[in-house]
């Protein structure tokens, strides 16, 4: 026995509580709204009520005259303020493109959006000032369907844009997958929905614009998901102004689920404004707002074909989608219906020929963009519906078609049949047999054919998926369309006292960042976990990088971050070498140390190295003082997290209620930092799921309007809302990063609204239902099967 | 979300409230949990110049039962749902009340709001329809009582006068051979009835002697199902007569449709709402 070797406790992998919430739930946060400049003043936003309508006036003089108002601008006044960009276009393909304007100048595409500010002295007198302007619509006709949109005599909403047709996409070989089709023993067709869904973040979007005249510099506090990246865009593109005056600060971010990656037209109406009238102008949404005018996901119309052999051997693949982009084209809008969704169609199955062909649409609605999962729930939504509906034609267990036709492990990589990147790892069957395991499936056909007997209507439903996470390298992202980079970057500092800091590109907001990262720092330098503090948000003091979306930061600022690590460890080697007069060739960190191998005696702690490296009077030759590292990662391919998701439902047929029994998630997503925050992510993104296929709808009606436009009418649902959820994992490491880690926060989101779809749907089966649309409220399902 | 302005009064007597509300006249509005008023406010979908808050009136708050029932129209739904009181008399009042909202909804919101406000989709008024309850209001012209079946005219409007406040509701408790109970379909975003179904019965020497159903959710407002109290009343209260009488339930009414349930689907609803109600009520009277 080696009594003195008691290694220190590794935090990596432990369930430790964030360190985030307690600030947060104790009211302490700051937020956007919580900051209060000297002179600031506020701003309010009239909309459109008009979905589409050229505007022939608009007299603002009543609204100027009105005490306490400070100024009133229109979009003519914003000229100067180009339209938003697309930062993400369909690739390979000319894309239709429109952007906003900070403000709609002579014409309004959707309602909600924004015709003029009023900037007053008070949020009140500025609400009560937008009663005052007259504009005067001629108001025009209107389309929000995005197939409809695409038909002959439907209005034209955009000159450059025939038929309202932003981009056809297609990609797979479509002359491989007729033939595939041709031989096929059966298709199986559906027409399959994916409705328009909010995103819902408890804090709205807002924005204060600063502009200091004695500086020349512009800072914008805003609710954002990636704020190097808004400064980007709005310096480079939106409003010129040169990179180094324009400093942008994402405080703590109340949920954001995508929405709050993009440009939206307040942020450089603020800047702008702030110039204007010399002081800080601030614009927070209200709820209503936030629904009208920030970024709707999902929304496709999909037709679908599978081609299967008698045996459930899927052989081919066509899908046909309609892809409502809304009224113009948002940030990333582009990458989503088809990067993120068409390279993905085929989800968990080694399906030889596919062929995928999106048509992105202008319609009258607010813009479509990335919402938790962003294309990937829809491509899983769509392929394991397809399974099932395979499976019900050939009579055949929907475990049973899944376990035929999956990936196998010795396929891996894999290159799927629609030109995705290789998948880098997966083992699919154990997550499938483990979750069939948990359910109790060897009974459950029993137990459901006995209920039926007494008139009660069970189902289960199983959904295995993959996904792409921590989306890279940055040339590759870029031959599909994105415009920029989408690696991240970390600087470790050690401080003189031994305390680090870590200042990263990424901008978690409840993805639990600064708790993980602390951990990784933890073990990786051996110093205490409070002792390390991570940095984020505020442009002026963290590197560039790209934020925090599509379950990245651990993946590629967790990297990036580990590369600093190590330049650290190795500097602090030949710090240590030098101090102990030793061959920094033979030295070793470990631990906390940095020692000389084979004499663990001979070492330097961590603390001590830094505090030599900080007063820099003794180092090696060359050697340059302080324990500081920035690194920049670009991950060489994307990560594949997998599971396997069962949910067991039972319908009343007198209501159509569904009723969830029991929901089970067994989930990969490598090796994991901290299991409980893998679990809340895992939670969070199965509740906005299962919201999917149980609750939510973005409806507008024929004219345009929003009518699910509360939260009185569009249903998010709360805990009582969602059942009990048993969780289990696999570990599959990544090979495309440095921590083996594949991403947990969108799983859960792109697994589960088919788990429940396909148990509701196996609970109708003796109605005669194959398919439905989401969601499955009381009403659609009462109506499902009365219909039949 | 940002109402206009108004002018805010806290008067701590009837009286007093019912002076302001004729100075102001149709400027004025009534404040008591706010949980209906100040969100239409703050959309804007209403304006007042003037709030008369009645919270610190204190004789309109409070459950007083002896010979028959009397609620306070400032009493809370979560006074209401705690009461033993009315658990013991009236239990359908509480179970039905534990279905408002949420529980800040249930810690602000109050009877006499409620029903002063006569949303289409609200609980108590079914639940006041199936117990023939009465209403007291004290007005410029002094007090008068309405009944219940005359105070529901059509959506979110009621037979009260301008400048009459609503001060109290009394309701008979139930006794031997009788029975009530409510079963709701809430709407999953607001909670609110898409369907409630309220039902009271008397059983007298094994037969139903008397009926009341009330529907809300599905029509312009709360009301009475006469055709189906007629069908049931009479009948030994079985599973099948229940059926037979709900199948009446919804005839000659207006129903509403909208995106979370059609025409048809809340026509079936009522039906099956109405079964259930029944099926509770006829078990309790037993
Ligand atoms: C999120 C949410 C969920 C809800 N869910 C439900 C639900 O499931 N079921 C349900 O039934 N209700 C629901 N409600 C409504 C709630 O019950 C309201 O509280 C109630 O309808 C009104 O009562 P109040 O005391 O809040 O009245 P207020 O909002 O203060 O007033 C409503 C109206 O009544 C008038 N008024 C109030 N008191 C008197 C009086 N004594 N005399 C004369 N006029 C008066 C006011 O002037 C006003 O016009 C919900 C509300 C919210 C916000």
């Amino acid at each position: 026995m080696t009594a003195e070797t008691t290694l220190k406790p590794r935090m990596v992998g432990q369930a430790i509580k964030r360190r985030e919430d307690p600030q947060l739930i104790t009211g302490r946060g700051n937020y956007v709204d919580d900051i209060k400049l000297t002179g600031m003043t506020h701003a309010a936003i009239l909309r459109s009520p008009y979905a589409h309508a050229n505007i022939k006036s608009i007299d603002t003089s009543k609204a100027a005259a009105h005490p306490g108002v400070v100024a009133v601008f229109t979009g003519a006044d914003m000229l100067d303020i180009n339209p938003l960009p697309y930062a993400w276009q369909a690739a390979g393909v000319p894309n239709n493109a429109n952007g906003p304007r900070a403000l709609a100048h002579e014409a309004v595409h959707f309602v909600g959006e924004g015709v003029a500010v009023v900037i007053a002295e008070d949020r009140y007198i500025a609400r009560d000032a937008l009663d005052l302007i007259e504009v005067d619509y001629e108001p025009l006709d209107v389309v929000v369907d995005a197939e409809e949109a695409t038909q002959p005599g439907a209005v034209q909403l955009h000159e450059n844009a025939p038929n309202n047709i932003v981009f056809e996409w297609q990609c797979g070989d479509k002359a491989k997958a007729d033939d595939a089709m041709a031989k096929a023993d059966m298709i199986v067709k559906e027409r399959i929905i994916n409705q328009r869904l909010i995103p819902t973040p408890m804090e709205t979007r807002g924005c204060i614009g600063h502009y200091n005249g004695g500086t020349d510099e512009y800072t914008l506090w805003m609710t954002s998901q990636a704020p190097h990246v808004h400064k980007l865009v709005l310096a480079a593109f939106v409003m010129g102004i040169p990179e180094h005056k324009i400093r942008c600060i994402a405080p703590n971010v109340g949920g954001a689920f995508g929405a709050k990656i993009f440009m939206y037209s307040d942020y450089p109406l603020v800047l702008w404004a702030s110039k204007r009238i010399g002081r800080p102008v601030k614009y927070m949404e209200d709820r209503s707002e936030n629904y009208k005018q920030t970024t709707h996901g999902r929304d496709h119309i999909t037709d679908v074909e599978l081609g299967v052999m008698k045996d459930g051997k899927v052989v081919g693949m066509r899908v046909h989608t309609y892809a409502n982009m809304g009224a113009y084209l948002s940030t990333a809008s582009g990458g989503i219906p088809t990067t993120l969704y068409g390279r993905i169609i085929t989800g968990v199955y080694d399906i030889p020929a596919a062929h995928c062909l999106v048509k992105g649409v202008y319609t009258n609605t607010a813009m479509v963009d990335a919402y938790r999962g962003a294309g990937r729930p829809e491509a899983s939504y769509m392929i394991e519906r397809m399974m099932d509906r395979a499976a019900v034609e050939l009579n055949m267990d929907p475990a049973d078609i899944r376990r035929k036709n999956f990936i196998q492990p010795d396929q891996f990589p894999y290159h799927n049949a629609v030109g995705l990147l290789p998948y880098d790892s997966g083992n699919y069957e154990p997550a499938l047999d483990r979750a069939l395991e948990m359910a109790g499936y060897a009974n459950f056909r029993q137990q459901q054919a006995e209920a039926r007997k007494q008139g009660k209507y069970l189902g289960l439903g199983i959904s295995s998926y993959v996904e792409i996470c921590g989306v890279a390298p940055t040339a590759w992202v870029m031959s599909e369309g994105w415009g920029a980079g989408l690696w991240e970057s970390a600087n470790v500092k050690v401080q003189l006292t031994g305390k680090v800091t870590v200042f990263t590109g990424t901008m978690p907001h409840g993805q639990g960042v600064e708790t993980t990262f602390a951990q990784i720092v933890a073990d990786e330098l051996g110093v205490g976990y409070d002792d390390v503090d991570i940095k984020y948000g505020d442009t002026a003091n963290t590197p560039m990088g790209y934020g925090t979306y599509g379950s990245r930061s651990l993946v590629v600022g967790g990297s990036a971050m580990k590369k600093s690590l190590d330049k650290i460890k190795e500097k602090a080697k030949r710090i240590a070498a030098h101090l102990l007069e030793a061959n920094p060739a033979d030295m070793e960190f470990a631990d906390g140390k940095a020692f000389v191998k084979g004499s663990p005696d001979r070492a330097k702690t961590i603390a001590e190295i830094a505090a030599a490296a900080a007063v820099g009077a003794n180092l090696p030759p060359g050697e340059e003082p302080f324990l500081d590292a920035t690194s920049y990662y670009d991950p060489p391919n994307c990560t594949f997290p997998f599971g396997t998701h069962i949910c067991i439902v039972e319908v009343d047929p007198d209501t159509g209620r569904v009723d969830l029994k029991r929901y089970i998630a067994v989930d990969d997503c490598g090796p994991q930092i901290n299991p409980l925050i893998v679990e809340g992510q895992i939670h969070g993104g199965i509740a906005q799921g299962l919201a999917q296929a149980m609750y939510e709808r973005a409806v507008y009606d024929e004219n345009g309007q929003l009518i699910s436009g509360t939260l009185m009418d569009y249903a998010i649902p709360t805990a009582a809302m969602v059942p009990h959820i048993e969780t289990d994992y696999t570990v599959t490491p990544s090979p495309a990063n440095p921590l083996g880690v594949k991403g947990a926060g969108e799983a859960g989101t792109i697994a589960s609204a088919q788990a429940v779809m396909n148990a509701v749907i196996d609970a109708l089966a003796p109605f005669g239902v194959k398919h439905m649309q989401m969601p499955a409220t009381p009403e659609n399902v009462w109506k499902t099967i009365h219909s039949k | 979300m940002i109402p206009s302005s108004f002018e805010y009064f806290a008067p701590t007597t009837v009286a007093e409230a019912v002076s302001l509300l004729q100075k102001y006249g149709d400027d004025a509005k009534i404040l008591a949990g706010g949980h209906s008023l100040l969100p239409a406010m703050k959309l804007r979908l209403s304006n007042f110049g003037a709030l008369i808050d009645i919270n610190k009136i204190h004789e309109l708050r409070g459950i007083h039962v002896d010979g028959n029932i009397s609620i306070g129209a400032m009493t809370t739904y979560h006074a209401i749902e705690s009461s033993d009181a009315l658990k013991a008399t009236c239990a359908i009042l509480p179970e039905a009340v534990s279905l408002v909202g949420d529980i800040q909804v249930r810690n602000r919101g109050t009877l006499g709001g409620s029903l002063a406000h006569a949303d289409p989709a609200a609980d108590p008024p079914a639940v006041m329809l199936a117990l023939d309850a009465h209403v007291h209001v004290t007005g410029p012209g002094g007090n008068r009582t309405i009944a219940i079946g005359d105070f529901f005219t059509d959506m979110l409007t009621t037979s009260l006068q301008p400048g009459e406040i609503i001060t109290s509701i009394t309701l008979n408790p139930l006794g031997a051979g009788e029975g009530a109970a409510y079963s709701k379909f809430p709407h999953p975003a607001s909670r609110y009835a898409i369907v409630g179904a309220a039902a009271y019965v008397k059983l007298e020497g094994g037969k139903v002697s008397a009926c009341r159903i009330g529907i809300t959710g599905a029509g312009p407002k709360a009301e009475r199902q006469a055709s189906a109290e007629a069908a049931l009343i009479g009948t030994d209260g079985s599973a099948e007569a229940i059926a037979k009488a709900a199948e009446h339930a919804g005839e000659n009414m207006d129903v509403l449709s909208d995106i979370h349930a059609g025409e048809d689907y809340r026509r079936a609803m009522i039906k099956v709402y109405t079964r259930r109600a029944l099926t509770a009520a006829v078990e309790r009277a037993r």
